[in-house]
């Protein structure tokens, strides 16, 4: 047993919120899982980042320096097996991110370690790690255990924990390895292009739909209801990619946040992960859905089992 | 040229469902099954390129499940990919989504593909790793979440771009033979003919068992425990859809102070 390690996660210069919530997820399992929590960043320029992880929580922090400053797969890959041959953790956490899509099994099958992704509860039965996620749609929860490994790897959904509030000063140091030859080669970042559609960012009453409206003839019904009742009308991805409504109007992990919306109406929108990330902050959520178990019910205020459309009727009578 | 695209058979819940008796997953009764999602993207992709290039290159679709999971392959064959193979054998019941992956890693090495889009993750359980652990066990280079690229069979790149979070893409170039992972929207899956459905019905399906690849299927995890968690905080609101409606008028009015 020789301690936890937290995979932080920077992109253009920006250290990813996510990675400070990792080391409170952490907390918990100290102790039970080894006393030291080591957070490690790896890029060129890594050490830009040491005021904002010296936090309370954080033993240890470890800069490892690469020839690129952004994120390569099997250059991270590299990085992290050697650090891990140093430390020898039983547990390595990463975020359940986009990046970590691109490494993190691999690293895991390479070295034999325990792995589980999209992970919100980490706890310790004994000196064995049980991990917590979601199943089938987010309906049912499914606790893992990772028999035989001596180095457990999980991805984080971020957003689950609160990331520590106190500063601290937790030692520093650089970790040297030899990076392998990458066979990939960043070229550039490309922004979503700018659109004058409505800045769903910006606005307070959302009312989204999701592929339980059916078809693209249905659209124009709710932007009706939207408009009658107040709201700026959003969607879910599957709207957005069938091009039923524009990509800017698109809310979750890889859309819009509704960052100062109060109250969200989410319709015919099952509540995967990706989409809660744009809404479950929500302080007023109300969800109308014909699936009494849709996991959208377990992030919502208000909840309604039924039709989209016969809510949307009935509803609009109120506005006249 | 190949072009190797593994799909996966997924399960969808009814709204009743029941936890098996030991406690470890949902009873078999209650499942519903389809083709992944993410998948009919892949094979797309996939189909995209064969065509772009006269049709030459082979598109061979792989899944690893039991008898029934050969209805997925069916779906792909449907849709114009060239071959079919499903691989089974008993003892992966309950196999890890590393386990699925050496066994895909197995067919790969007798396949020897130019290249390998998998879906980024299946929509029952959304692990998001089969693909990547795959090119681990063949060592080729890989990106995951792809919503765009540029390729042309033969090329000795991919020009790929990875769809991050907020919406930014990031490209990169990635060599080849390559495992991507294709993310949702990267183009508009066709739908099967009635004459691909029907020819698909009759073409063979290779069949291997995981013992033919003589690999070990060892799995990172296991489930310990599934159950329903504890019920939503939403506040249920009962009634006639005009009465939800009515009760949803107020809650809109609050909030607005409309
Ligand atoms: C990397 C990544 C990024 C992603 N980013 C996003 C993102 O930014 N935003 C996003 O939304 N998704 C995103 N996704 C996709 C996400 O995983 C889901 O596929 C998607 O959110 C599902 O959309 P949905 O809820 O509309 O559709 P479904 O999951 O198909 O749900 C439809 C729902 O409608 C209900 N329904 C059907 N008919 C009716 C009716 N008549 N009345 C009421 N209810 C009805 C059904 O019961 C069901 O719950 C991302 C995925 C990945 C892997």
């Amino acid at each position: 047993m020789s301690g936890i390690l937290v995979v932080a996660e920077h992109r253009q210069g920006v250290l990813r919120p996510v990675s400070l919530e990792l080391v409170s997820a952490v907390q918990d399992v100290r102790g039970a899982l080894g006393d030291k929590v080591t957070v490690a960043v790896i890029g060129a320029g890594a050490r830009a980042h040491q005021q904002t992880l010296s936090m309370a929580g954080v033993d240890e922090l470890v800069f490892i320096d690469t020839p690129d400053a952004e994120f390569d797969p099997e250059v991270t890959e590299a990085a992290l097996a050697a650090l891990a041959a140093e430390i020898r953790p039983s547990l390595v956490v990463v975020p359940h991110s986009v990046d970590s899509m691109g490494y993190a099994a691999s690293l895991a099958i390479r070295n034999g370690y325990g792995f589980a992704t999209d992970v919100f509860g980490v706890a310790a039965d004994g000196a064995a790690v049980v991990a917590t996620r979601g199943g089938y749609g987010q309906k049912v929860n499914v606790e893992l255990e990772f028999p035989g490994a001596s180095t457990v790897l999980l991805a984080l959904r971020g957003g689950t924990w609160k990331p520590p509030v106190d500063a601290a000063s937790p030692a520093a140091r650089d970790f040297a390895f030899s990076a392998p030859a990458s066979r990939s080669k960043n070229v550039e970042f490309i922004s979503p292009p700018a659109t004058n559609d409505v800045d769903m960012t910006a606005k307070e009453f959302i009312l989204s739909v999701g592929r339980g409206v059916g078809e693209e003839d249905n659209i124009e019904r709710f932007r009706e209801l939207a408009d009658t009742v107040g709201a700026a009308l959003g969607c879910s991805r599957p709207v957005a990619d069938s091009g039923w409504l524009p990509k800017s109007r698109q809310i979750g992990q890889s859309g819009k946040t509704a960052a100062q919306c109060k109250l969200y109406m989410a319709m015919g929108i099952s509540g995967a992960i990706q989409h809660l990330a744009g809404m479950k902050h929500v302080e007023t959520i109300i969800a109308v859905n014909t699936d009494p178990n849709a996991s959208i019910f377990s992030v919502a205020k208000y909840g309604v089992i039924g039709d989209m459309f016969e809510i949307a009727d009935e509803l609009e009578k109120h506005f006249a | 040229m190949k072009i190797l695209v593994p799909v996966k058979r997924i399960a969808a819940l009814e709204e009743d469902f029941e936890i098996r008796d030991d406690g470890r997953d949902v009873d078999g009764d209650f499942i519903n099954w389809d083709l992944n999602e993410w998948d009919d993207y892949s094979l797309e992709t996939a189909m995209q390129i064969k065509e772009a290039a006269g049709g030459e290159p082979e598109v061979v679709v792989v899944t690893v499940g039991p008898d029934d999971a050969e209805e997925v392959l069916r779906k792909c064959l449907a849709k114009g990919a060239d071959r079919a193979i499903r691989v089974w054998d008993d003892a992966l019941e309950g196999a890890d989504q590393l386990a699925i992956a050496r066994v895909l890693a197995g067919v790969a090495k007798t396949e020897a593909p130019d290249l390998i889009l998998a879906g980024v993750q299946s929509s029952d359980h959304s692990h998001g790793c089969t693909g990547i652990a795959l090119s681990a066990l063949l060592d080729m280079p890989h990106a995951a979440v792809v919503a765009a690229m540029t390729y042309s069979a033969g090329d000795a790149k991919v020009r790929v771009q990875r769809e991050l979070e907020g919406g930014m893409l990031h490209a990169v170039d990635v060599s080849t033979p390559a495992v991507l992972t294709i993310q949702l929207g990267i183009n508009t899956p066709r739908y099967a003919s009635l004459r691909g459905i029907k020819q698909a019905a009759a073409r063979p399906i290779e069949e291997l068992s995981a013992a033919d690849l003589g690999a070990d299927f060892a799995s990172a995890s296991r489930v310990r425990r599934m159950y329903v968690p504890e019920k939503s905080r939403a506040q249920m609101i009962e009634g006639s859809p005009a009465e939800q409606a009515a009760r949803i008028a107020e809650i809109i009015r609050e909030a607005t102070g409309a």
